[in-house]
């Protein structure tokens, strides 16, 4: 195994001759997707006409089927399956893995008479037309005996049970420094059900070739989602053919595989003709995972000057029945501010509703919602500045472990960000800004967001016109993968992104994780590298072994490649020369990349600052955003404009957090109540206004061979909390209850008699 | 049921089950898929096409109520080898990243433009009688039909910005 000592070296990467990396190149994959011609799932060319297939969704939260009468819609025109759990083929048991090293389990679509969540499919049908199958589907008449069921998170809490396996982390005393302290802060703040809300539902078009299914599907993870299949059909993942090139957003959601999947599959197979499904909109908000509530007690003790002494952050959240997942909420508090003695931990509440899952930064952006808003209360009742708060709190090494930072640039985020937004506009006490009708406050929050390197495999070829092809099984979700790749492989090669292809999202190339957890860029990438840097190796050998080369015979250490060139010194062919005289078959070579060994000896996160300015109107209780910034610290960044656009996309889902977005399961059937884009609401361009961020200039060398890190989920990080600290500068309305709308805020504005 | 629709300037014929929405007419009939299903309620605007010079949102509109219409797509706006200014501007501003709404967003863009040339007012609109001053705000107010869920937004209005020029 390799030690981070193993990175610290200079790489083609770091040294950046052509000066490729970090440049604000447009998208590798721009031009397809601005003239619509990118083909994502639904949209790729079966070698047939496909016929379509539709899902009929449950309307109870927990029961059976009781019964199914499916002869209007078998009688309907068109109509090529009519499918329930009577009758549709088998599948491997859920949860079964007849394959030890698959990453996903079975997971079989109409499994049963079971009904877990309101809006699970209960049938399936495939029709000549897309409206023929919609028709159909609606002629099925379901009958249910209906169980109780938990719907009703916030009346649950006193159910609320540790997570299997795990325990709080308790370091020093914390109940008694926390009953000793002079300032104490005790506050409960609630965040809501959240919907990824990506802009391509989940879809599929499936076919088969023999005993070989080909999926084109919206997946996150190309091997989870072939082995998912392949599990459940009870086949060789060799038989699943997974391709998912262009992905229309996947937040964490697409990082499974649903029924569209599966039965887009079976109906392939039992048709012998091409089947497509996608998920409707309803179903999207209804039938995939979200982001769980959390209800977060936050309490500080500190000392007059400001230091915390005490520290407890504890997060009750909820998953499904049968679905274990936990949000862990208080995570990134372990490892933000100083104070010796700490409590955190989580509770699960049991639910049947659908199943909880990962939703961009999972864990830190529902989580950091209270925390940062817990310390601008604290603030105020010091009568200290909240960002001089966080510095007098600031740790020398990481508060619960010791162990060093790999680099920590948190104090320059908050003072850069404080000199850029002019935080010296701020007056501290709130309600004492007008403009019109409107009060106008400020606020400020952290960011903290783990960085992650897991291990990846990757494919480089070099053809005889001297294209370098990098191939791997890994997605662009929308966060610039296909473009940081070709960065990256330009740079390497020392040839222009021009003569570099990138080809993603197929089964058949060498495995990389996926899009999630801000780890893509940093895993697939340094994959990446290692396997360019191995074509380097190969490429080196090949000039020196061959005697027609100018470099025959020279020593292989003094190799170096730009320009499209390969040379020592003064002696040098163009790389296309040598592979079109010397291997005109072309050079084919893979590499890999492994966490280091000691990679955890260091405590190792992206950090970043948050500023919002706001208006609160005072008759309508409305806030509006007047402007927003944000300073980050992520390592190198590999290309200046795909990066920001990560960066202040989640800033803007912050905003949607702060004060639109959130779901209400209807506690009488256990649907979502909004489950359109017209009831969950998500910001839209007039709420945004004057938003931009800044990345510090970093390099991470205990990150990987690049010094690079995660940026696509930091953005969110703290951001909802920075809008609600703006609010209560605003106005002096202090709310715990995302999102604030302006039902909460004029209440509290009444309240106040404002 | 029998429609034509001149479709990018070209005259296409269809013979389609009237419940089939232009959008799906477009995608599934015509083989043109730049037109995205988002949401299929008109809420979110990745269907946005422009009919005889306006936009709509094509999957809130039955095909056959287009017979004899011209509708323009992204495919009409410019290809690859042609990109119109506007497509251009997405692509240096990063006014996108997965890319499933941005054919609706340019579509709506140059809709847009043309709305308020024509001095069509919006809520933005402070004097109704003078013409219209396309302010970021207006823009923002036009554009807010088309959600980018990956939230380019600020990105949007700085491409739509570069074809538009300055306010005056």
């Amino acid at each position: 195994m390799s030690s981070v000592k193993d990175w610290a070296a200079p790489n083609p990467v770091t040294e950046n001759r052509s000066g490729i990396i970090g440049k604000g190149v447009d998208r590798y994959e721009g031009k397809l997707k601005v003239t619509g011609t990118a083909a994502y799932a639904y949209e790729v060319e079966p070698p047939s006409p496909p016929a379509y297939g539709y899902l009929l969704p449950a309307t109870i939260a927990r029961g059976r089927i009781t019964a199914i009468d499916t002869a209007a819609a078998e009688a309907s025109p068109g109509v090529q399956i009519v499918w329930t759990h009577l009758n549709v083929p088998k599948q491997a048991r859920r949860g079964e893995r007849a394959n030890p090293r698959s990453q996903r389990a079975s997971n079989p679509a109409l499994a049963g008479d079971r009904v877990e969540f309101f809006g699970q499919p209960v049938a399936f049908v495939a029709a000549d037309t897309w409206e023929n199958a919609r028709a159909a589907t609606h002629l099925i008449q379901v009958d249910y005996a209906v169980e109780p069921a938990v719907l009703d998170f916030r009346a649950s809490l006193a159910s609320a049970e540790m997570p299997h396996g795990e325990e709080d982390v308790r370091i020093g005393d914390f109940d008694g420094a926390y009953a000793k302290a002079p300032v104490q802060i005790d506050e409960t703040y609630f965040s809501p059900i959240q919907n990824h809300v990506q802009m391509e539902p989940c879809a599929t078009t499936a076919w088969w070739d023999g005993d070989k299914v080909t999926v084109h599907t919206s997946i996150q993870m190309v091997k989870g989602g072939q082995h998912a299949l392949a599990e459940t059909l009870a086949i060789p993942s060799d038989r699943v053919h997974l391709l998912t090139r262009y992905i229309g957003g996947g937040f964490g959601g697409k990082g499974q595989s649903y029924d569209d999947l599966t039965l887009a599959a079976l109906g392939a197979q039992a048709l012998g003709r091409p089947v497509k499904v996608a998920y409707t909109r309803q179903q999207m908000f209804q039938a995939t995972i979200h982001r769980p509530a959390v209800s977060m007690r936050v309490r500080l003790g500190a000392e007059p000057d400001g230091r915390l002494n005490a520290f407890a952050v504890e997060a009750v959240t909820h998953c499904a029945r049968n679905a274990p997942f936990v949000e862990h909420a208080a995570n990134f508090s372990r490892n933000l501010y100083a104070a010796p003695n700490r409590l955190t931990g989580h509770r699960l509440v049991k639910m049947d509703i659908p199943a909880a899952g990962p939703m961009r930064a999972p864990g830190e952006a529902s989580g950091m919602l209270s925390l940062e808003c817990a310390m601008d209360e604290l603030a105020e009742k010091l009568g200290i500045d909240p960002i001089e708060l966080r510095l007098r709190n600031e740790p020398d090494v990481d508060p619960e472990t010791g162990k060093p930072f790999s680099i920590r640039q948190l104090v320059q985020c908050l003072n850069t960000g404080a000199q850029r937004f002019g935080w010296e506009r701020r007056n501290p006490r709130p309600g004492q800004v007008r403009d019109g009708r409107w009060l106008v406050g400020m606020g400020m929050a952290c960011a903290i967001r783990g960085n992650f390197l897991l291990p990846a495999k990757a494919g480089v070829r070099i053809d005889a016109d001297g294209t370098v092809t990098l191939r791997q099984g890994m997605t662009d979700i929308g966060t610039g993968t296909y473009t940081i790749l070709a960065q990256i492989t330009a740079e390497t090669m020392g040839v222009t992104m021009e003569q570099v292809k990138i080809e993603l999202g197929d089964s058949d190339f060498p495995p990389a994780p996926g899009s999630g957890g801000q780890f893509g860029a940093a895993t697939a990438g340094s994959a990446a590298f290692e396997a360019n840097m191995n074509l380097r190796k190969a490429l080196a050998e090949l000039a020196i072994g061959d005697p027609n080369s100018p470099l025959y015979g020279g020593d292989p250490t003094y190799v170096t490649f730009g320009n499209g060139n390969i040379a020592i010194e003064n002696r040098s062919e163009s790389l296309g020369a040598l592979v079109a005289r010397a291997a005109p078959e072309g050079v084919y070579v893979e590499g890999s990349i492994t966490p280091a060994a000691d990679a955890r000896d260091y405590s190792q996160h992206t950090y970043g600052a948050h500023f919002a300015e706001v208006g609160v109107d005072t008759v309508t209780g409305e806030v509006r955003m007047r402007k927003m910034f944000g300073v980050f610290a992520a390592g190198r960044i590999l290309n200046a404009k795909t990066a920001r656009s990560q960066v202040t996309g989640g800033m803007i889902w912050g905003v949607g957090t702060a004060l639109t977005e959130g779901n209400v399961v209807d506690p009488r059937y256990g649907s979502f109540i909004n489950q359109d884009m017209a009831g969950y609401l998500v910001p839209t361009h007039a709420d945004i206004v004057d938003l931009d961020a800044i990345f510090l200039a970093e390099a991470d060398d205990k990150a990987n061979p690049m010094g690079i890190k995660g940026v696509g989920e930091l953005g969110i990080c703290g951001a909802g909390a920075a809008v609600a600290n703006a609010i209560y500068n605003a106005c002096g309305v202090r709310l715990r209850d995302y999102p604030m709308t302006p039902d909460k805020v004029l209440e509290g504005l009444m309240a106040k008699g404002l | 049921m029998k429609t034509t629709i001149t479709v990018n300037g070209q005259a296409r014929a269809l013979d389609l089950d009237p419940r089939t929405s232009l959008l799906d007419a477009l995608r599934e009939h015509l083989n043109l898929k730049g037109s995205k299903k988002g949401c299929d309620h008109g809420q979110c605007g990745a269907c946005t096409v422009l009919v005889n010079g306006e936009r709509i949102n094509a999957c809130l509109s039955l095909a056959v109520m287009h017979d004899g219409h011209e509708v323009t797509t992204i495919e009409g706006i410019g290809g690859e080898a042609n990109l119109h200014p506007m497509q251009q501007a997405f692509l240096e501003q990063d006014a996108f990243q997965c890319g499933y709404c941005t054919p609706g967003q340019i579509c709506s863009a140059v809709g847009m433009l043309k709305e308020a040339a024509d001095n069509w007012p919006s809520q933005a609109t402070e004097d109704l009688g003078a013409a219209i001053a396309l302010t970021d705000a207006e823009i923002r107010e036009r554009m807010s039909g088309n959600i980018c869920r990956c939230s380019a937004y600020p990105q949007i209005i700085a491409a739509i910005r570069d074809v538009a020029g300055e306010v005056a």
